[in-house]
């Protein structure tokens, strides 16, 4: 081999790179969050159910929350009628965080896992909660 | 054919991910088998490829003579074209690597006036390249965020640059759609110029196509179909932490947009794609321009066995001075 040391170098670097995922997690456990769902409005609902069904919103909340962005800002909609034919208000301080009050315990749970921070935040206001 | 066959393993790849995964639940195969075969392939493959690559020696340094060497100290030497010292190939190599300056000369020749052949200077290549090879580097830091918990410190910044227009949610990122506006032109040029067609090879197709399907079910996934990104990262947690898991619930696009993801891991070190490890090892790149400085030795000269003069007088010298040849010793 010529110029092994160099090329050495090389290889570890590559492999210090391409293996990054698997050494930066040993010896880690990282649970799957668990959104919580016990906030006293969800509690006191006959049926414990979201705007839309469970698989949707897990997927697609950030879709629907843009639909209801604009049908409500663009184009004056405020009512959303649900695939049950359910009506909701649309808002997001008043309709989904008057559900989902707990937004540290539920909200962040999941953005902190994925890494997301919706930006919405900085102009709407997040629901007061006890500091955990 | 060099176009439709790579484009027909494409497709075909699509179709089994399909037929495995929503036929034949074989989300086992595909969510876990298949990834840790590819990323086996990929790690030993490129380090297999490299130590072969350095395996060859390389005799003599290779100057390219778009620079002045270094010469008599009134002549001005164009060190990072034709370096001396390690410090200037660090240079050039660093040019290379990262703004690709190689490409940066590239030519493009024409006729004019059909009798007179004109070149000029050519920048889409290497505007296309760099736009393609940096978004795809930030598209892959992106998915960092699957890979790792608590997540590194900068993936935020990275996803408030990149998604700084903050158009729709989820935010629309740039780097998906230069990725693929650019491999597309990538691809694209390589069918209009005949000149790069007619040295285009199935090799070459196949990684273009893959790439665009990779960025196209990406960004389908991202935007359009939506997937359970907290199980794909249960996925991508498990795989990392040899614990794997298949969460309910996520798409065939899903499994599609990770065959074709192993299909490149799998595929590099035997295709093209090693430039990443190549350009390193590029000769003409990464050796000193020091021929007229320093004398090289082939390193794999033989000793020749030789007969010198002095030997040959001392054999016939007799001979030679009954001949009244002159000689040089007495
Ligand atoms: C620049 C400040 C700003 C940001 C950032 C912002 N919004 Fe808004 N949003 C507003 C304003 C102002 C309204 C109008 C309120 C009204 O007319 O009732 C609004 C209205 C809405 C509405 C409909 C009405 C309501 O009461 O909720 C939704 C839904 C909404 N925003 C969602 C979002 C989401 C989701 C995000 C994050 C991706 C976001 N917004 C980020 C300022 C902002
Ligand atoms: C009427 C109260 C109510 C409203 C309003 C509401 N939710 Fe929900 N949400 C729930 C309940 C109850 C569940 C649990 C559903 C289940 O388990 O089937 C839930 C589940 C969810 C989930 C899935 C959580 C998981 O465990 O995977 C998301 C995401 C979500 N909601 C987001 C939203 C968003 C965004 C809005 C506003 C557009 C909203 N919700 C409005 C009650 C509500
Ligand atoms: C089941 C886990 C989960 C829960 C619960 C959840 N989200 Fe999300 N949310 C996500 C994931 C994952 C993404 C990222 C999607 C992506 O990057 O494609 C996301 C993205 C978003 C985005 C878009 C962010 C961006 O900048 O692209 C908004 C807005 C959002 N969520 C709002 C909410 C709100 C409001 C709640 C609470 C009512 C909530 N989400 C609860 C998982 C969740």
């Amino acid at each position: 081999m010529y110029n092994g040391g160099k090329i050495l170098l090389g290889i570890i670097v590559f492999v210090l790179f391409a293996a990054f995922p698997f050494y930066n997690n040993i010896g880690k456990v990282s649970a799957k969050p668990e959104p919580k769902l016990d906030t006293p409005v969800i509690q006191q609902l006959a049926e414990k159910k979201c705007v839309e069904s469970k698989e949707f919103m897990k997927a697609e909340h950030m879709q629907l929350l843009n639909d209801w962005r604009d049908s409500a800002i663009r184009e004056g909609k405020r009512i959303y009628v649900n695939s049950e034919g359910k009506e909701f208000r649309i808002s997001l301080q008043n309709t989904c965080m008057n559900c989902h009050s707990n937004k540290k315990e539920f909200c962040d749970k999941c953005h902190n896992y994925a890494a997301v921070k919706p930006y919405c935040w900085t102009c709407h206001i997040e629901p007061k909660e006890k500091k955990s | 054919m060099k176009i439709l066959f790579p484009f027909v393993a494409v497709i075909a790849l699509v179709l089994l991910a399909m037929v495995g995964v929503s036929g034949g639940s074989l989300h086992f195969l595909f969510g876990v088998i298949i990834p840790y075969a590819a990323v086996f392939i990929f790690i030993i493959g490129v380090i297999y490829r490299v130590l072969k690559w350095a395996k060859s020696p390389v005799p003599f340094c290779i100057t390219t003579t778009c620079g002045q060497q270094k010469s008599l100290p009134w002549i001005k030497q164009n060190k990072l074209e034709n370096p001396s010292s390690t410090l200037h190939v660090v240079g050039r190599m660093a040019m290379e690597v990262f703004l690709f300056r190689s490409l940066f000369r590239n030519l493009k020749g024409e006729m004019k006036d059909s009798s007179r052949l004109v070149y000029g200077s050519d920048k889409w290549l290497w505007l296309a390249g760099i736009a393609f090879h940096y978004s795809f580097l930030i598209v892959l830091l992106r998915h960092i965020r699957l890979f790792a918990e608590p997540t590194p410190f900068f993936l935020h910044l990275l996803e408030t640059f990149d998604g700084f227009l903050q158009i729709g949610v989820p935010r629309f990122f740039m780097t998906g759609v230069v990725l693929l506006s650019a491999v597309t032109f990538l691809f694209l040029r390589r069918i209009y110029i005949p000149q790069v067609r007619y040295i285009s090879l199935s090799a070459d197709y196949f990684p273009l196509f893959l790439i665009i399907g990779i960025a196209t079910t990406g960004m389908l996934m991202r935007y359009f179909l939506k997937t359970d990104i907290v199980g794909v990262k249960e996925l991508a947690m498990g795989l990392v932490s040899f614990n794997p898991v298949i969460p309910k619930g996520l798409g065939v696009i899903f499994y599609i947009h990770l065959l074709f993801v192993s299909t490149l891991f799998a595929y590099f070190p035997f295709s093209k794609l090693v430039h990443m490890g190549g350009v390193f090892l590029s000769p003409t790149r990464n050796l000193l321009g020091n021929s007229r400085e320093f004398r090289h030795v082939n390193p794999w000269n033989y000793p020749v066995k030789v007969h010198t003069y002095e030997e040959y007088e001392e054999d016939f010298r007799d001979k030679m001075k009954m001949a009244e040849i002159p000689v040089e010793k007495e």
